[in-house]
């Protein structure tokens, strides 16, 4: 699904983040563990389109994310990714189910109402659907937006840090429904997290190491 | 779900901003619609008012006196003059038309003037009910005066003295007789009551008044000789009359017949034109007060839609990342907080708009502008420049949120603790 060859990042100025050269097979779900500052959700977010490296390349989906214009990148991420963030940030002057339709008519999709109400449904969500996110509990919040991360039926669902201050039932839950909602679409599933119940939980990990003073060329 | 719709759930989230900024920017338009209509309606009125009507002669004093009292009948006369010396300027060779007028009373307010025929048809009025009027003491009614007083054809009334109203020397005693009505038309011929100069003359013969625009010089009883060429003078008795109102026969008279009255007679000329424009500009110096304080009103709107969006982008920014997330290039963002503004100034245009013109019908319907008929049911050109106006506000104070939201970038956001 994705694949890295010799990625490096660096945030302006600051120390200069490399990645091994990894690959996940489409279809394969994987975690992402590291200790904070590692780099995991700067790693996300350039596999999600959403971060230009420094150098090096990264496929999506078989797509070097460099050869994309910005709005074929816009375009691509829309279409193609998933991303359930580690703040779930659900737009507040919006209901559940037109969080939903902003995320089928940013990435430029028909409308599908249908669609919409299945993945609601899928994830127990359905009657919250003209709720607004401030009425919704976190659990329920984390669901609203793991459904609007799959509403377009991504190729690579992203999560950063699901689990983070939830007790273990809900962490096995939110695993649980990620893993099966991309299954569900047929999605790769890359979860960050640097949380040991999950390790349990995903066979396939990458591990990140604690970024050192990198050495010069 | 559509970027228009996005923007309105937008401002729906936040009422209380929205509806402050709505309303500042509306008052600003409002104030400046209310401007705008008023002057256009004064402007019509005075210039519709004066319409055909060159030059007006009268007693000596003020020239504006003279335009006020005599075309529109907003003030009381400078004094008479006496009909002879009317008639010689009547028939100087450069005068097409004279009118003349006598004033004297009103009917709860509106004036009653004698006068001939000639001054329906210089307003255009026509008969809508009954006939015009043929002997002295018939009166034929404006459609405003018929309207206010509820007079019908064939009723009587008398009238009092001057021009103020209640309270003056009423005529009880000689009553007119209303023989007919006229139909609207716009001008100061719907607030008059028309009638012969002789009822005019009929009801002040006996009586000494304390009027001062009638306490004129006394005439002389015996002084003139009778005139051959005035059926209605009685014997050994001058008559007066308060106006003359004159049209051109030729435009060279502009230049010699007001020079010639005012040195050569004891009368005085006056041009209503450029009277109104002397009045326009006194009053526009307040209205450009008024001008100045609108234009205050909608920058501090501009300058508070721009706080308001501003501060709301900072709390917002994560929204706008999201978007990015989704799939939004960072054009549609800008688009998206662009179309805030224009959302708010529109809002603003059609209320600020319905308020002006609702405030001017009101002041029109309660009669605060006296002589003046104002209708909120009037429309002028640079309204849509005025609306304009405010979605370039909106537009302007939105700019640099716009930008900011173009410039989100989505990665650093969101990964914010």
């Amino acid at each position: 699904m994705f694949a890295l060859k010799q990625l490096r990042h660096r945030y302006g100025g600051g120390a200069e983040i490399s990645f091994p050269d990894w690959v996940l097979d489409a279809g394969g779900h994987a975690l992402l563990v590291g200790p904070s500052g590692s780099g995991k959700t700067t790693l996300l977010s350039i596999v999600g389109g959403m971060l230009q490296p420094t150098s090096g390349q990264a496929i999506v989906a078989g797509q070097d994310l460099r050869q994309l214009s910005a709005g074929a990148l816009d375009r691509f991420r829309g279409q193609t990714i998933g991303l359930v963030p580690q703040k779930l940030h659900l737009i507040a002057s919006l209901t559940v189910a037109e969080n939903l339709q902003l995320a089928q008519y940013l990435a430029h999709l028909p409308k599908n109402p249908q669609r919409i109400h299945e993945v609601l449904t899928r994830l127990g969500v359905a009657e919250l659907a003209q709720r607004r996110p401030h009425q919704l509990s976190g659990g329920q919040s984390q669901r609203v937006a793991i459904a609007r991360a799959v509403v377009n039926k991504p190729k690579l669902l992203l999560a950063d840090e699901p689990t983070a201050n939830l007790d273990d039932d809900a962490a096995t839950a939110v695993i649980d429904l990620l893993e099966r909602e991309a299954g569900e679409v047929g999605a790769s599933l890359l979860i960050a997290s640097h949380d040991g119940r999950v390790k349990s939980r995903i066979g396939h990990s990458f591990a990140l190491q604690r970024q050192q003073a990198e050495e010069t060329a | 779900m559509n970027i228009v719709k996005l923007a309105y759930k937008q401002l729906a989230t936040r009422p209380l901003h929205t509806i402050l900024n709505v309303l500042l920017l509306a008052l600003g338009i409002a104030t400046i619609t209310l401007l705008m209509l008023f002057n256009a309606q004064l402007q019509d009125k005075l210039l519709n008012s004066s319409k055909g009507i060159d030059l007006v002669v009268g007693a000596k004093g003020s020239p504006l006196q003279l335009i006020l009292s005599s075309v529109y009948h907003a003030d009381i006369p400078n004094g008479n003059i006496p009909l002879k010396e009317a008639d010689q300027i009547a028939k100087h060779r450069l005068v097409a038309k004279a009118i003349p007028m006598a004033l004297g009373d009103n009917l709860m307010g509106f004036r009653i003037v004698g006068t001939t025929h000639d001054y329906v048809g210089l307003y255009g009025g026509e008969i809508a009910e009954g006939q015009l009027w043929k002997v002295s003491m018939e009166a034929v009614l404006g459609a405003n005066v018929a309207k206010k007083s509820g007079l019908k054809v064939g009723q009587n009334f008398a009238g009092s003295h001057g021009l103020a109203g209640n309270g003056g020397h009423e005529h009880d005693d000689n009553q007119y007789h209303v023989v007919g009505i006229l139909k609207p038309t716009g001008t100061v011929l719907d607030d008059v009551v028309l009638t012969e100069m002789q009822s005019v003359w009929d009801l002040h013969e006996s009586e000494t008044t304390t009027n001062p625009v009638f306490a004129q010089p006394s005439k002389p009883a015996t002084a003139a000789k009778p005139a051959n060429d005035d059926d209605d003078e009685e014997e050994g008795k001058p008559r007066d009359i308060t106006a003359l109102l004159i049209s051109y026969k030729t435009p060279l008279a502009v230049l010699a017949l007001p020079r010639h009255i005012n040195a050569n007679t004891n009368m005085l000329a006056a041009s209503p034109a450029m009277e109104a424009a002397r009045l326009l500009s006194i009053v526009g110096f307040g209205l450009d007060a008024f001008r100045a304080f609108a234009a205050i009103l909608i920058i501090s709107a501009g300058l508070s839609v721009f706080v308001a969006l501003y501060t709301a982008l900072k709390e917002r920014r994560f929204d706008l990342a999201v978007m990015r997330m989704l799939g939004s290039s960072r054009f549609r963002l800008f688009t998206a907080v662009l179309l805030e503004g224009l959302l708010l100034a529109v809002a603003s245009a059609a209320l600020g708009l319905a308020i002006g013109h609702g405030v001017v019908e009101l002041a029109g319907r309660t009669g605060m502008t006296p002589g003046l008929a104002l209708t909120g049911r009037y429309w002028v050109p640079q309204e849509a420049l005025l609306a304009l106006l405010a979605v370039g506000v909106g537009a302007f104070a939105a700019l640099i949120p716009a930008i900011q939201a173009y410039r989100t970038e989505i990665a650093t956001v969101l990964s914010e603790r």
